[in-house]
């Protein structure tokens, strides 16, 4: 039924839009609100993402950009006060209607958070994580997962030999990639980042922005960044957040080189923020 | 250049807040030195009165009338019937109580009450709640002096302990490890088994033990239950009476022979080295598990 859904969304926005993109819509955000208790931390938030691209979110501390991506797969629900309205549209199927499991939603889209999170087990264990509680228990097909997985967010070759090693033994760079790794385990359609790379020195970072144009061929990623260089770099559009809302949203290249809005361009070129 | 602190003052006071400084730590060395001291003199003066009546028979033999035939067999083993209803008892409800109260309970006026009443039971006399454990389990339940009797009353006891323990070990666990979990689909339950129990299971077994050997030196509570102090038969199922460790001791204490003084002080031996290799588990476990994240 997903698929029909789909399909149909598909040839909607072909017809209206089909000047502006070709690509197929992962997530719809219409008119969200968001409330932490009195607070309202966004605002009337419209954003579309779009498959195989890398959306960088940017912009100032506490302009709502990690509380945003948190709603993408409901992890915003763990903070007990929250209040949300509007749509979410997830492949044509709103995430924010109480009937669609947030367990469910988070098989489809994975997340890789700021600071490096792996669990204290071993490496293999960390990985194979995500597949055990999807109720896969076949040993070969779980060390084909974990091979695949490593591989895939380039790790594979520096760990190979220790498998079995607790996790926490890895560097700081090296735990972030199992992180993603862990990520990949899951077989997602979307990866959530949250400021991967700010807890990670320049070299580290450079090999999680090399695997992010890697990863794109296969999923469709959305970047939340403090650092405009890295927004720049690695991503195919970019929506600027202030105060709870989206200021500007186009591709990249438009947002960096000939911004809208007089806010986006002195916060991109340093003078606020 | 105008200066507003006279540095010869501050050198003039120097020695003064030196000699301070010393004076406190050897106050402090004192202190510490005080309660080391008592101990000392508590443990030469049970092992020097209670060595010479250990031996092989001392753990084979029932209580008796005859100091030099009294042995602890059937107090020790009580202890041990105790002890195997109290662990599984207070396990299960402790740790339950304190993952309900962690992981799922909501924040709201009544688990504040819940947690304000869990912490002050933890404070409420031993006594009382041998009264409470007479009234229900003893009388209304009709279980009599029985193990099982016994053995809730202890539960009850050492509960709120077990529980409190609990909840900061569960607390302990970073809140970034539950995220990485639910973020890959993992329901509640699942990150609690696969998460944070494997992770705070050291500090809940730390803190069981050291409040599971409260629950073998307590003797109030059993005294108000109505345990009898002289038994020479086992305990064959939990519905059958028993005595314990210090319900034996303070027996053998209250006898007017100079000899049971020296059999007392043999049982005191026993009941010690059986708490303090408890605790010692407990420290073990603790340092092992200890720096993990």
């Amino acid at each position: 039924m997903n698929a029909v859904l789909t399909k149909e969304k598909q040839q909607d926005s072909h017809g209206r839009n089909e000047s502006l993109t070709q690509k197929e819509k992962v997530y719809e955000t219409k008119g969200l609100n968001l409330w932490y208790g009195e607070t309202q931390a966004l605002k009337n938030i419209n954003l579309d993402i779009y498959q195989n691209e890398v959306t960088a979110i940017i912009g100032p501390s506490g302009c709502g950009k990690s509380t945003y991506i948190k709603t993408l797969n409901r992890m915003s629900e763990l903070v007990p006060s929250v209040r949300t309205s509007g749509t979410i549209a997830y492949r044509g199927r709103n995430i924010l209607d109480k009937s669609y499991k947030a367990e469910d939603l988070r098989t489809q889209v994975g997340m890789v958070f700021q600071k490096p999170n792996p669990f204290p087990k071993s490496i293999y264990e960390n990985v194979a994580y995500g597949p055990k509680i999807h109720g896969i228990k076949n040993k070969k097909l779980l060390n084909e997962i974990v091979e695949k997985s490593l591989r895939g967010a380039a790790i594979w070759d520096e760990v190979k030999d220790r498998l079995h090693e607790n996790a926490y033994g890895l560097s700081g760079g090296q735990q972030q990639r199992l992180c993603i790794a862990r990520c990949l385990a899951i077989e997602p359609d979307v990866i959530l980042m949250d400021e991967p790379t700010s807890a990670l020195d320049p070299i580290s970072t450079l090999k999680v922005e090399e695997l992010v144009q890697e990863l794109k061929k296969d999923f469709s990623i959305i970047i939340v960044t403090h650092n405009m260089q890295q927004a720049a770099r690695i991503s195919d559009r970019t929506a600027f957040f202030l105060n709870g809302e989206v200021i500007e949203f186009d591709e990249t290249n438009t947002i960096f080189s000939k911004p809208n809005d007089q806010r986006t361009e002195d916060y991109i070129t340093g003078r606020f923020g | 250049m105008d200066r507003l602190i006279n540095k010869e003052n501050v050198s003039r006071r120097m020695t003064g807040r030196i000699l301070l400084n010393l004076i406190f730590k050897v106050l402090f060395l004192l202190a510490t030195m005080f309660g080391l001291f008592v101990l000392g003199v508590l443990l030469y003066r049970i092992f020097t009165q209670g060595i010479g009546s250990l031996s092989m028979d001392f753990f084979t033999n029932f209580a008796s009338r005859k100091p030099e035939e009294a042995g602890i067999k059937a107090a020790l083993t009580g202890t041990i019937w105790l002890m195997g209803v109290v662990t599984p008892v207070t396990l299960i409800l402790g740790v339950g109580t304190s993952l309900y109260l962690e992981e799922y309970a909501p924040k709201n006026k009544m688990t504040t009450f819940i947690q304000i009443n869990i912490s002050n039971l933890a404070g409420v006399p031993s006594i009382v709640f041998g009264l409470l454990g007479l009234t229900i389990f003893v009388r209304a339940f009709a279980m009599g002096q029985s193990v099982l009797a016994a053995g809730l009353t202890m539960s009850l006891l050492i509960l709120p302990v077990i529980i409190v323990a609990g909840q900061e070990a569960i607390r302990g666990v970073p809140k970034d490890l539950r995220a990485a979990s639910y973020a890959m689909g993992a329901t509640k339950w699942q990150t609690i088994v696969r998460v944070v129990l494997p992770a705070a299971i050291p500090g809940i077994i730390t803190g069981a033990i050291l409040a599971l050997s409260r629950a073998i030196g307590e003797t109030a509570p059993l005294v108000v239950v109505g345990i009898p102090m002289f038994i020479a038969f086992l305990p064959k199922t939990i519905f059958d009476t028993f005595t314990v460790l210090p319900m034996q001791i303070y027996n053998w204490t209250s006898r007017p022979q100079e000899e049971f003084q020296a059999v007392a002080a043999a049982g005191i031996i026993v009941l010690m080295v059986l708490l303090i290799s408890m605790n010692s588990v407990a420290v073990l476990i603790r340092n092992k598990f200890q720096k993990r994240y």
